[in-house]
């Protein structure tokens, strides 16, 4: 579904990404792990056709991401810390909009659908910004959703959301993974991907530095994986942050 | 109706629908452009001959300036919310996007024009309700929006983004807003169409070419 091929990006005389390599499969749910600065929006924004990648190949859905962009995000579902939504439009206005640029059809009745899959049916004429943040960012999921797609690149969803917030997040995600969708999600939340995510790949110093199925953890589970991944010689020596509520695994 | 259709007219009606509820842009653009004509008033005070040939330099820069604040801020709305990624990763033509964009700016910006012309003639004791003029403005308005949309979508991606639209804006319009002045006292005087019509074919030209050169450049621009 997704294909990487010696992905190199440069902002300026920075280079982010090193010949990065990454295969996804259909249906899979993979977790890019790594500490700030690794490179991990960097890849979802390549992924999602909003930044030039340097060098490199990528495919998606069959698509060259080089040549076939517009193709390409007709299958994707783009999440991100911040909501892209907009504060004075209500929540079915802003999924009216989305909808319409997507050529969702019949229009009305996929708004009602997703409102009620993301739990926001009874605020469907509220405006956002009036919205709690964990509400903002269910909306958030709705709108990628909206037209269907067969690949979600979420991008730390959880960042600023309470436990709460983060709980009905999963739920959400959980149900959209229940349809088959193929999901790539970065986060710095281990507790929270390992519930969900089917593999994890740890992404330092701009390349993949290991990656494994959930099967195959050993019985020390995510953490030690994930230590002994930016552990390695080259990789980026800043740690993940462990400190927040609930991280033991 | 083609996609490409169908999306400016949803970032039309998005923009538009956005912005009678929060009243920000246009507030703030017309607040600016009657402290503007007011402070022109009490500091030039002319004579009545000579506050005539003054008017069309007089209203272009008002209308500059205040179309300014609102290009500036109607990119702004996009970026901070992280809207304009919304709006990049949707699978239409993204000339789409530019042109949605500039028609809500055009709209905007004439509606300030039809609030500022009357309280102008009132002020300045001069009839500027004239159709020749209204004309002008809607060329010379296009011309405006359809670069500093482009522009503003280039300032947006910087950190100094409210400094650095008017000094990559204003020497681009140069030939624009000299072409509309120069367009408007025409008609101001009431001097023949002949004279005029240079003018108005290079606000013609101007708008022409800097949406063909919109057209080309705009995917570039707003891509990192």
């Amino acid at each position: 579904m997704i294909t990487v091929t010696r992905l190199v990006k440069r902002f300026g005389y920075k280079t982010v990404l090193r010949g990065l390599d990454l295969q996804v499969e259909q249906g899979e749910f993979v977790a890019l792990l790594g500490p700030n600065g690794a490179g991990k929006t960097t890849l979802i924004r390549i992924l999602a056709t909003l930044s030039r990648p340097t060098l490199g190949q990528v495919q998606i859905a069959g698509y060259d991401l080089s040549r076939q962009a517009a193709l390409i995000r007709r299958s994707l579902g783009v999440v991100s810390h911040l909501p892209l939504l907009y504060g004075d439009l209500s929540a079915e206005e802003n999924l009216r909009f989305y909808g319409r640029m997507y050529s969702v059809s019949p229009l009305e009745r996929r708004v009602s659908e997703v409102l009620d899959q993301v739990g926001l049916a009874s605020r469907r004429r509220d405006l956002v910004r009036t919205f709690s943040r964990g509400m903002q960012q269910r909306l958030a999921i709705g709108r990628a959703i909206l037209h269907d797609p067969r690949i979600l690149l979420l991008d730390e969803p959880h960042t600023g959301l309470d436990q709460e917030a983060c709980d009905m997040l999963d739920l959400v995600l959980r149900g959209v993974v229940a349809h088959g969708r193929t999901v790539v999600m970065t986060s710095h939340d281990l507790v929270r991907v390992a519930d969900l995510a089917s593999r994890f790949d740890v992404l330092s110093g701009g390349v993949i530095r290991a990656s494994t199925h959930r099967a195959g953890l050993a019985e020390d589970g995510l953490l030690a994986f994930y230590r002994k991944a930016i552990q390695e010689p080259g990789a980026a020596s800043q740690p993940v942050d462990f400190s927040g509520p609930g991280q033991s695994l | 109706m083609s996609q490409f259709l169908k999306a400016t007219y949803a970032i039309l009606w998005k923009d538009l629908t956005a912005e009678r509820r929060s009243r920000e842009l246009l507030s703030a653009m017309l607040v600016f452009a009657l402290l503007v004509i007011f402070i022109f008033n009490f500091a030039l005070e002319l004579n009545i001959q000579v506050r005539a040939t003054v008017t069309s330099g007089v209203l272009w820069v008002t209308l500059a300036f205040a179309g300014t604040l609102g290009l500036n801020r109607s990119m702004a709305v996009e970026k901070d919310r992280g809207c304009l990624d919304g709006l990049l990763l949707a699978p239409v033509d993204r000339t789409a996007i530019y042109f949605g964009k500039m028609l809500a700016n055009l709209v905007f910006m004439l509606l300030v024009a039809v609030i500022v012309l009357p309280i102008y003639s009132i002020l300045y004791n001069t009839n500027l309700l004239l159709p020749g003029l209204g004309l002008v403005i809607l060329l010379g308005a296009y011309g405006y929006v359809a670069v500093g949309t482009l522009l503003a979508s280039m300032a947006v991606q910087a950190r100094t983004r409210d400094i650095l639209l008017p000094i990559l804006l204003f020497p681009v319009v140069i030939p624009l807003v000299v072409a509309a002045v120069k367009a408007s006292g025409g008609i101001l005087e009431g001097v023949p169409l002949g004279e005029i019509l240079p003018w108005l074919n290079l606000l013609v030209v101007y708008d022409v070419l800097f949406s063909a050169v919109a057209l080309m450049v705009f995917d570039f621009v707003v891509e990192e």
